[in-house]
């Protein structure tokens, strides 16, 4: 029987990977944008789980808004890098660090 | 008599303001004639004063002015104390002040700030008066630091030239160590007497005669510490020995400068202020002890230096010091009258000398070393007698038994008959070290006569000549004086010239009788010792005539040197070369000074500067303040690493800590 631990056990799995991708990754920044992505669906998941358990609607219409947001976010980020590769030529990480002190 | 004293003290003030502050607007005609206007009414109104004490119609009175200070106990205010004292003074001052002012109008003829001169000069006269008209010491001490700014400013006149600013410095500086005792003084006086009233002070002086006071951790006499402290403040401004270093200097000042300030008044206000509280000196027996051993010291040592000196002015310089020493040890032996009558006979034939000298210098382009003078007396006659004049007066030409005498004659004979007269230790030091310097006076001033109006002209020696003739020595050949003709000074100049040959001739013989001998003239003004007085008239014969005997001894001797046989001052020069090196080099006060306070004082400054300001307070203060932030913000600037990486991890950190907060 899968209870819904093993939900919450997944979600948590995915965020911390989403958490690590953002620190540890030296790449790219579209790498940190799916990261953040995967940090999202990990929040989904464990709304909706606790949505199906406790009967609870809300639930699952606020992972429609959050599937929205991430989508609109998502855009934007591409978007912002689109721009950013064309004034700067890359988009390495390591390369953005213009707020040095 | 009240409106009139309101009127000498006040106008030359006024005329001061007027002068100083209206300045280039009013023009130099203007401001000279208001000026010298206003001195001369001062004077005018100032003779029928002392005429009146002198056949005692007047009597002594106070005229209030102002209301001053009121705090407690300490109260004090403006007020006008005109007695027998005051009055000469007035006489002094104004009569002097008002022929500088006339013979400024010829000397200062060239100079672009003649208003602000003027306006000097008058103020100067005010200080002056409110010192001599005081009846408090904190008055006194008022106008005393008047004169002291005044002579200050008027030294340092021609500021453009460097040794003026520094004489004018050191002037103001030696005065100041002076001045400490004179406020000590006054402190201490308030502390025991509970008032700075004169007349108070001296009627409750002779009760206090005996009683110890604690100073410095000593227990001393009150009445000698107290005397003690105020004629250190009287020794600043006279010029005796020790704090003596700025009066040659003070030569830098213009010539009628010197005659006004440095002669005939600024520099007798010290004796005038142990005449005014004559009655508390003599309580204070170590006081007047140590007044008439300096005294006789200064006059014996500044005789020396003049003997060897060749600036004329600072010659006559030297002259005043060593005067100044005889008005000092005669009011130490307790005849403040005659120092009373040497400080206004000294006046006229001082004041006259340095007019005189002026004259000269105006005549010589400038030049003011003797050594370039020379066969004088026929292009300046008038300036020839009046200085001549001066000359007899004060080397105190006169003969006892015909009862006649130039004005010096009958004033340092009384004060040399009545040190001998007194009769204890420091009376006798100081009738043998003032006959000794009446001999070198003699001789300094004949040896200026001599190498200024006698011998032939050796003119074209002196830069300022070679530049008014445009020639050098050489092209001059035998014609030693280059072609330059002296003209006599304008009238303006010789006017007062004239009025102090008459001074210097005639004050002695008219003014003795009543100056020496009349108690009743001086009214109490001054402590009179009727005693001392008679033991003067009965000194032996020898004693009435030492005078005059060292005077010829310094005439012949000057004439032997100068005229007679003129190589022997350079041979005298190769045999003692020490002791004229020595003498010539002022007895080496200026370098013992500058190595003793000078040098240390730089150092000490120094060290502070490097040690305290750049090495403690700057380093601590602004400067580690300034590294602590900048070192701070190095260190916080490090965390700020640009990647996004670390600011979301920080983020996330900082995120984990409040939860954990919230929950637990």
């Amino acid at each position: 029987m899968i209870g819904v631990e093993h939900y919450l056990t997944v979600g948590a799995i995915l965020f911390v990977l989403g958490v690590l991708g953002i620190f540890l990754n030296r790449k790219n920044v579209i790498v940190i944008l799916m990261a953040v992505e995967l940090i999202l669906l990990a929040v989904n998941l464990n709304l909706v789980a606790f949505s199906a358990f406790m009967q609870d609607l809300v639930g699952q219409v606020f992972a429609m808004l959050v599937l929205t947001v991430a989508a609109a976010e998502a855009a934007i980020g591409l978007a912002i890098l689109v721009i950013y590769f064309r004034t700067r030529g890359s988009i390495a990480v390591d390369d953005i660090n213009r707020m040095k002190g | 008599m009240s409106t009139q004293i309101l009127i000498i003290v006040f106008v030359p003030l006024l005329a001061a303001l007027i002068a100083g502050l209206g300045n280039r607007m009013l023009g130099n005609v203007a401001a000279k004639s208001i000026t010298t206007g206003a001195l001369l009414l001062s004077a005018g109104l100032s003779w029928p004063i002392f005429l009146g004490f002198l056949s005692g119609s007047e009597t002594a009175a106070v005229v209030p002015v102002l209301k001053w200070v009121e705090s407690g106990t300490l109260s004090f205010d403006w007020a006008l104390r005109v007695d027998t004292l005051t009055a000469i003074m007035l006489v002094v001052i104004n009569s002097v002040s008002a022929l500088v002012h006339l013979y400024s109008w010829g000397y200062m003829e060239e100079d672009p700030d003649q208003p602000r001169f003027f306006a000097y000069l008058s103020l100067f006269t005010f200080a002056m008066l409110m010192l001599v008209t005081a009846d408090n010491l904190v008055q006194m001490f008022f106008g005393w630091e008047g004169v002291g700014l005044a002579s200050y400013l008027l030294i340092g006149f021609w500021f453009k030239k460097p040794s003026a600013g520094k004489a004018a410095i050191k002037a103001f500086v030696v005065n100041r160590v002076g001045d400490l005792g004179f406020m000590l003084g006054i402190f201490g006086t308030y502390l025991v007497f509970q008032t700075t009233s004169i007349p108070e002070i001296l009627a409750a002086a002779p009760a206090m005669s005996g009683s110890t006071i604690t100073f410095v951790g000593l227990r001393l006499y009150t009445m000698d510490i107290l005397c003690i402290l105020l004629f250190i403040g009287a020794m600043g401004k006279s010029a005796q020995l020790g704090l003596h270093t700025w009066l040659p200097d003070a030569m830098e000042g213009p010539t009628p400068v010197s005659a006004l300030i440095h002669a005939a008044t600024m520099v007798t206000a010290g004796v005038f202020m142990l005449c005014r509280l004559s009655p508390m000196f003599e309580t204070a027996p170590t006081a007047l002890f140590i007044v008439t051993i300096v005294g006789a010291a200064t006059c014996f040592f500044a005789a020396t230096i003049g003997t060897t000196q060749w600036d004329i002015k600072r010659v006559i310089a030297y002259s005043t010091c060593s005067q100044l020493g005889y008005m000092f040890f005669a009011a130490g032996v307790g005849a403040y009258g005659a120092a009373m009558f040497h400080l206004f006979t000294h006046a006229f034939f001082k004041a006259l000398l340095f007019l005189g000298a002026g004259s000269v210098i105006h005549a010589m382009h400038h030049e003011q070393d003797m050594r370039y003078y020379g066969g004088l007396r026929k292009h300046i006659p008038f300036t020839f007698y009046a200085m001549l004049a001066g000359t007899l007066a004060i080397t105190g030409l006169g003969v006892y038994h015909l009862g006649v005498g130039f004005a010096g004659f009958w004033s340092k004979d009384a004060i040399l008959e009545v040190a001998f007269a007194r009769g204890n230790g420091a009376g006798q030091f100081a009738f043998w070290a003032g006959a000794i310097a009446a001999l070198l006076t003699s001789f300094y001033s004949w040896r200026l006569m001599f190498l200024t109006f006698w011998g032939k002209p050796r003119w074209i020696e002196s830069e300022h000549i070679q530049h008014s003739v445009h020639k050098t020595p050489e092209q001059a050949g035998a014609d030693t004086t280059g072609g330059y003709h002296p003209h006599e000074s304008p009238v303006s100049m010789l006017i007062p010239l004239g009025l102090l040959t008459i001074g210097a001739i005639a004050a002695g013989q008219v003014f003795a009788p009543a100056f020496l001998d009349s108690a009743a003239f001086w009214d109490g003004s001054i402590f009179y010792n009727e005693d001392l007085i008679h033991a003067m008239h009965a000194v032996p014969y020898w004693v009435k005539y030492t005078a005059l005997i060292v005077m010829l001894i310094g005439f012949a001797g000057a004439y032997v040197a100068y005229i007679a046989k003129p190589d022997i001052p350079a041979k005298f020069v190769a045999t003692f070369g020490a002791l004229h090196n020595f003498v010539y080099r002022k007895w080496y006060f200026d370098e013992l000074y500058d190595a003793i306070f000078v040098k240390p004082a730089f150092w000490l400054g120094r060290k502070f500067w490097q040690l305290g300001d750049v090495g403690t307070i700057d380093r601590f203060g602004p400067n580690g303040i300034a590294w602590v932030v900048e070192r701070g913000a190095g260190a916080a600037k490090s965390i700020q690493s640009g990647y996004v990486y670390t600011y979301a991890l920080i983020m996330l950190l900082g995120l984990v800590a409040a939860v954990n907060f919230v929950l637990l």
